[in-house]
């Protein structure tokens, strides 16, 4: 016989509530539940509907943490509502919990939200498989383990949003293609059997909404249910950028490349060239920054650039190491 | 007390556009009586941009300074968050892939060098909070900060990934409700600012490549402080420190309204705290005048 105790605690639930047919502004509904330690957040969901408010609104399906559909903000943290147990949410954050849809401003009804921009970033990737296919192959097309390996878990992506909508990038600028995009466009890339290459990453090289614009907050490596690193798919898509030789000179490929440069040079970072190098004659616009910078003794001339000991270690390293090429 | 010794890894701004914050790292731990053994042999850590364009080399590099601190026998603290982070991947994974660590050491070979694995990695501010203590801290304080409400922004790099910071001391720290800073302020007796942003990105990595997206994030981040009626911000990362310290016009245009505190880094609240004389903290050097002292 299990001696497992199940125990219960009080919990205040401060609970997102907005119509978008009746409300125009969305409010907050309180309620307090005694919560019981076997309970995971979608049996909280589920209660309010089933037990306080039948009008409640928000999206379940599967309850196995394969669909994606019950992803909410659960404290400003994006959760996966049926993988979620409360006795870790009430250790993580105490006993008032506030339960909000992933994306405010596009709330529709409770925690169901408009996810059409998800969507579309998901299309415009090309999320799928382009191969010219033999259509009568005389074998498998065989992909051995280590192949497999190189998707790096991005093709357990189940498109929850849990980290787009934790982005803040997505948040601000509506081109971003954002963190789940590019786990998927790296879910193909990665793929030995694709053949599209260099187009689909071409699209991720473009100015506002490619890998470049990733302001490498960790924000959807910490939101992602599935553990798959999104930001890690991004540092592999930057790689990518430059050995498949799409990288064009930009500001952000040369601030990428001027790091080389610089260690070469002084072991350490040479923070102005790096600004010249990168913004090449733009940097102009940086001078009312820089000279506020230089009265307050926070700029290095170059005769007074440091350098590491043993430079010479460093640029024999860098000489025997690097590989990559721009 | 007993004498703590670490090896320092300075990163870069310390030494160019940060150089209040060497100041007072130095002036902090001679208050605390903590031995600092600068790594002057370190390179640039990559700073995550170099990772994007040559991740072996970054690897190289970053072990050969773990290597350097492993010389010493003592752990290395960093004090920048993401010189922090990109030690502490590289330690991450050297430590879990045997394969990769050979391949690193075959380089690292060719100067005379191996890392081993046997320094940890940890940035000063856990390094005070978990090798001194927050009541030790309470009791050298002589200066208590205490009129002042002081807005912790902690910076993205020392709490995410959490998977990764959980490995060095700061195992403690939620990514979503962190406290260190806060019990820091607590413990040097000023009031503790909570406000939306503390935990949010400042946009430095894109201050180059998406200057509005950065405006408007480290706009966001001081409005939140000012509206929770800061008088100071204080941050452990020099990085931070300059997008919100020095770029305030643009952030003031991008998000349509003027904004401006005092940023200070964490050594420069302890030094005040402890009595350190002002000109060791290098309050001067700040854009955003440090006008409360």
């Amino acid at each position: 016989m299990s001696t497992h105790k199940i125990t219960t605690q009080k919990v205040n639930f401060k609970v997102f509530r907005f119509n978008a047919d009746v409300d125009y502004l969305p409010y907050y509904e309180d309620y307090t539940m005694e919560v019981t330690s076997e309970e995971v957040v979608l049996d909280i969901l589920n209660r309010i509907k089933w037990d306080l408010d039948g009008s409640f609104s928000y999206r379940r399906s599967c309850r196995h943490g394969i669909c994606g559909a019950c992803a909410i903000m659960l404290n400003g943290r994006a959760t996966l509502a049926c993988k979620e147990s409360m006795n870790d949410m009430i250790e993580l954050f105490g006993n008032d919990i506030t339960l909000e849809p992933l994306s405010k401003k596009r709330a529709v009804k409770d925690m169901i939200i408009d996810k059409a921009d998800f969507w579309q970033k998901h299309d415009a990737v090309s999320p799928y498989l382009i191969s010219d296919i033999d259509e009568y192959p005389e074998q498998e097309h065989l992909v051995s383990p280590k192949q497999a390996e190189e998707l790096d878990d991005a093709d357990l992506c189940i498109q929850c949003g849990a980290c787009h909508y934790a982005c803040p990038v997505v948040e601000i600028n509506d081109e971003f293609f954002g963190p789940a995009a590019f786990a998927k466009a790296y879910r193909f890339e990665a793929d030995v059997r694709d053949e599209a290459g260099t187009d689909r990453l071409i699209e991720m090289h473009k100015e506002a909404q490619g890998v470049w614009d990733c302001v490498k907050c960790f924000e959807c490596a910490e939101a992602c249910p599935k553990d798959i690193n999104p930001i890690g798919k991004i540092t592999k898509l930057h790689l990518m950028l430059f050995r498949e030789g799409v990288a064009t000179s930009t500001v952000a490929s040369r601030h990428a490349v001027g790091f080389k440069n610089s260690i070469a040079k002084h072991g350490v970072l040479d923070e102005g060239t790096l600004v010249l190098y990168s913004e090449g004659p733009a940097i102009v616009k940086h001078i009312p920054v820089a000279l506020q910078m230089f009265r307050k003794g926070k700029i290095v001339l170059p005769w007074n650039m440091p350098k590491s000991d043993n430079l010479d270690e460093i640029q024999k390293l860098v000489k025997s190491s690097s590989t990559a090429k721009f | 007390m007993k004498k703590l010794k670490y090896a320092l890894f300075t990163g870069c701004t310390a030494k160019q556009s940060t150089p209040e914050q060497m100041m007072s790292t130095l002036a902090v731990a001679k208050k605390l009586n903590i031995e600092l053994i600068e790594l002057t042999e370190a390179s640039c850590c990559g700073a995550s941009h170099l990772q994007d364009y040559d991740d072996f080399l970054s690897l190289v590099l970053n072990a050969r300074n773990i290597a350097y601190a492993e010389k010493h026998g003592l752990t290395m603290v960093t004090i920048c968050n993401t010189c922090q982070l990109n030690t502490a991947m590289t330690k991450h994974r050297l430590d879990n892939n045997a394969e990769l660590k050979a391949k690193v050491n075959e380089k690292l070979a060719e100067v005379g060098l191996e890392y081993k694995g046997t320094s940890n990695v940890i940035h000063f501010l856990y390094a005070i909070i978990d090798d001194i203590g927050l009541d030790k801290i309470k009791e050298m304080v002589v200066t208590p900060l205490s009129q002042f409400n002081i807005a912790p922004f902690y910076g993205c790099h020392n709490i995410r990934p959490s998977e990764l910071q959980n490995e060095s001391h700061n195992s403690k720290e939620n990514p979503y409700n962190p406290t260190s800073l806060d019990d820091l302020i607590i413990a040097c007796g000023g009031m503790t600012v909570d406000y939306n942003e503390k935990n949010k990105c400042c946009g430095f990595h894109v201050e180059l490549q998406a200057p509005k997206t950065g405006a408007i994030l480290s706009g966001n981040a001081i409005a939140g402080a000012m509206d929770g009626n800061a008088d100071w911000m204080v941050t452990p990362c020099p990085l931070c420190h300059l997008k919100l310290d020095t770029q305030t016009k643009h952030s003031s245009e991008a998000i349509g309204r003027e904004v401006k505190l005092p940023i200070l880094h964490m050594q420069q609240m302890l030094g005040l705290a402890l009595g350190c004389p002002s000109d060791e903290l290098g309050l001067k050097h700040h854009v955003s005048k440090v006008n409360f002292i």
